[in-house]
C-alpha cells in the first residue's frame, strides 16, 4: 500500500490568480525518498504542508496509509509526522535534550523512555549526547542544528517524513556531508520521506522518485535516472541540465545503470566500488583501471555488474 | 542620611506606601496590557492606534495628568494608581507585542508541525520566548511607576515623596536629601530585582554569556 496517496489535490489561496497546487494525484511508495523539486512558486512547499495539514486542500483527498487525513485530529496527525524545516526551527529557549524530546511529551512518553531516547536519537545523527545534551541551540553550528531538527523529527518513531528544504540555508559542503547523513539514515530507518527541494543535485542525490512540479501542477513523477533519460518535456530537460553528460554521470548512482550479476558469477578479479556511486565515479575507475567490468558491492556484498557499455547506454539514452 | 537613620520607623511607612502604590498599579497595568498586547498581535491593524493613542498619553506630564484624575477619583492614592496604570500601559503594551511578534516565525511553524495545540505553544513556545522582553517592560514600568508614586505625596496619597514635599515646605535639607536617597535605592533595588528575574527568564543567554 502507498504511505501517502494525493487523490486530485488542489489548493487555492484567498484573492490567488491560479491555484497554488493544481489537481495533483500521486502515490509515495511506503520506505521510499521522494523529492518535490521545482522553481519557487511552483507549489512545492504547498503540497508538502498539506500532509500535515499546516494547509488545508481546496479540494481532493490525502490518505496515509489508506487513511484520510482529514478524518484525524490534526495535532495527533502531525505528533506522527517527522517535520523538519529549513533554519531547522528548532526552540531556542530549550536544551537540545528537550528539543529532540518535544513530541515524545506530547505523546505521554514515561520519563525513561524519553531519556534513553534522546541519547539514542543523538548518537544517531553522530552527536555525542554527553556533549551536546544541555547545549542551546545558539551554541551550535548551522550544520549541528540541523542534524539536531532531524532527531527531533525523529523523536517520536513517525513512519513519515517531511522535510521543507532542510539544508536550503547551509553550505555546500556542510550540505552535502548532511545528504550523505539522510541517505545512511535512510539506509538504516527505511522511513517514507517526502523532500522539498529546489536544488537539482540535491534531488538526483537523495531521491529515489522526483516529482518535477510547475505553477502547481505535476509535470513528471519518476526516477532519476528516467527523468534524465526521458524528461518529459523541455522544461524537466532544462530544469535537470541534462545536456552536460558528464555532470550528468555524476549525479545517476551506480545501481540505477548496472545489470544483475550473472549466475555463472564467479568473484574475479574486477575492481569494486559501492552501489551509491555515482556513474562518473564508476567511469573513472573504469579509465584508470583498464578493467572490462566492475563488480558493484552493498554492503559488502556483490549486487551487480557495470560495463562501460552500460555507462554510455545511460549517457546516450540522456542526450 | 542620618535622618534615615532617626526616623526609621516613619521612613519605612512611608516607604511601604510607596510599594504599595507601585505594586497595585503595576498589578493592574500588567493585567490590563496582557490582553491589550494579544489583541494588537491578532489584529495588527489595531496597533497604531493603540499604541499611538498610549503614546500620546505618555507625553502628558505626570503632575497634569494626575490633575486631570482627581475630579473622578479624588484627592488621593486612587488618581494617583490611575495615572500610574496609563503611564505604564504604553511601555509594557509595546514591549510585549514587540515581543510576541519578534518570535522567529520557523519556531513557531516547528511547534505548529510538530503537534502541539494552541495552549501548548502559548505556554511552552511563546510565553518563555516573550517573557524575558515581557519582563524588561516590566522593569521600566516598575521605574516609571516609583517616579509617579513619588509625586503622589504632593496629592495626599503619601508615600516616599512626603519627604522631599514636606522638607521643601519647611526647609529641612535633611529631609530633602532623605527622601532623594530613598527613592533612588529604592529605584535602584527594584531594577537591581527584576533584571535578574529577566536574567533568570532566559536560560540559553545566560549559558551563553557565562
Amino acid at each position: 500500500m502507498s504511505a501517502i496517496q494525493f487523490d486530485d489535490v488542489s489548493l487555492r489561496f484567498a484573492g490567488g490568480a491560479r491555484p497554488a497546487v493544481n489537481r495533483v494525484t500521486c502515490q509515495v511508495n511506503s520506505g521510499e525518498i521522494v523529492v518535490i523539486l521545482g522553481p519557487s512558486g511552483c507549489g512545492k512547499t504547498t503540497l508538502l504542508k498539506m500532509v500535515n495539514r499546516l494547509y488545508e486542500p481546496t479540494s481532493g483527498n490525502i490518505f496515509l496509509d489508506g487513511a484520510n487525513i482529514r478524518q484525524l485530529k490534526a495535532t495527533k496527525l502531525r505528533q506522527q509526522i517527522g517535520y523538519v524545516i529549513q533554519q531547522s526551527g528548532l526552540f531556542p529557549h530549550m536544551t537540545v535534550a528537550d528539543n529532540v524530546a518535544v513530541v515524545p511529551r506530547l505523546l505521554g512518553w514515561p520519563k525513561p523512555q524519553i531519556q534513553a531516547r534522546i541519547d539514542e536519537l543523538l548518537d544517531l545523527v553522530k552527536l555525542s549526547p554527553g556533549e551536546f545534551r544541555d547545549r542551546y541551540p545558539a551554541q551550535l553550528s548551522g550544520g549541528q542544528q540541523q542534524r539536531v531538527g532531524i532527531a527531533r523529527a525523529l523523536a517520536g518513531n513517525p513512519a513519515i517524513m517531511l522535510m521543507d528544504e532542510p539544508f536550503g540555508a547551509i553550505d555546500a559542503i556542510t550540505r552535502t556531508a548532511l545528504q550523505d547523513e539522510i541517505l545512511r539514515l535512510q539506509g538504516q530507518l527505511k522511513k517514507t520521506i517526502l523532500f522539498v527541494s529546489h536544488d537539482v543535485e540535491e534531488a538526483l542525490r537523495l531521491a529515489d522518485r522526483i516529482l518535477i512540479m510547475r505553477l502547481g501542477e505535476v509535470v513528471q513523477f519518476d526516477t532519476p535516472f528516467n527523468l534524465l533519460t526521458r524528461p518529459a518535456d523541455e522544461f524537466v530537460h532544462t530544469l535537470l541540465g541534462a545536456d552536460d553528460m558528464v555532470r550528468q554521470l555524476g549525479l545517476l548512482r551506480v545501481s540505477s545503470a548496472m545489470m544483475a550479476l550473472p549466475p555463472n558469477y564467479s568473484n574475479g578479479h574486477n575492481p569494486t566500488l559501492s552501489h551509491l556511486d555515482s556513474l562518473r565515479d564508476a567511469l573513472s575507475l573504469i579509465l584508470k583501471t583498464g578493467a572490462p567490468a566492475l563488480t558493484v558491492l552493498e554492503g559488502g556484498n556483490p549486487v551487480g555488474l557495470l560495463t562501460l557499455d552500460h555507462i554510455r547506454e545511460s549517457a546516450v539514452n540522456g542526450r | 542620611m542620618s535622618y534615615l537613620l532617626s526616623n526609621s520607623g516613619d521612613v519605612l511607612i512611608l516607604l511601604l506606601q510607596h510599594l504599595r502604590m507601585t505594586g497595585i498599579a503595576l498589578g493592574i497595568a500588567i493585567a490590563l496590557a496582557v490582553p491589550l498586547a494579544l489583541l494588537v498581535s491578532r489584529l495588527r491593524w489595531l496597533a497604531v492606534p493603540v499604541l499611538g493613542g498610549l503614546g500620546v498619553l505618555y507625553t502628558i506630564p505626570s503632575l497634569a495628568l494626575i490633575i486631570f484624575l482627581v475630579p473622578l477619583f479624588g484627592l488621593n492614592a486612587t488618581s494617583v494608581i490611575v495615572a500610574m496604570v496609563l503611564y505604564t500601559q504604553v511601555i509594557l503594551v509595546r514591549n510585549l507585542t514587540v515581543g510576541l511578534a519578534g518570535i522567529n516565525p520557523a519556531v513557531l511553524e516547528a511547534a505548529r508541525g510538530m503537534g502541539m495545540s494552541v495552549a501548548q505553544r502559548w505556554w511552552r513556545v511563546q510565553v518563555p520566548l516573550v517573557l524575558p522582553v515581557f519582563l524588561a517592560g516590566v522593569r521600566i514600568a516598575a521605574i516609571v511607576a516609583i517616579a509617579i508614586a513619588t509625586i503622589g505625596a504632593k496629592f495626599n496619597a503619601g508615600g516616599l515623596g512626603k519627604l522631599l514635599f514636606d522638607g521643601i515646605q519647611t526647609n529641612r535639607y535633611d529631609k530633602i536629601v532623605a527622601g532623594a536617597i530613598a527613592v533612588a535605592v529604592l529605584a535602584l533595588v527594584i531594577n537591581g530585582l527584576l533584571l535578574a528575574l529577566e536574567h533568570y527568564a532566559q536560560p540559553q543567554r545566560r549559558l551563553k554569556h557565562g
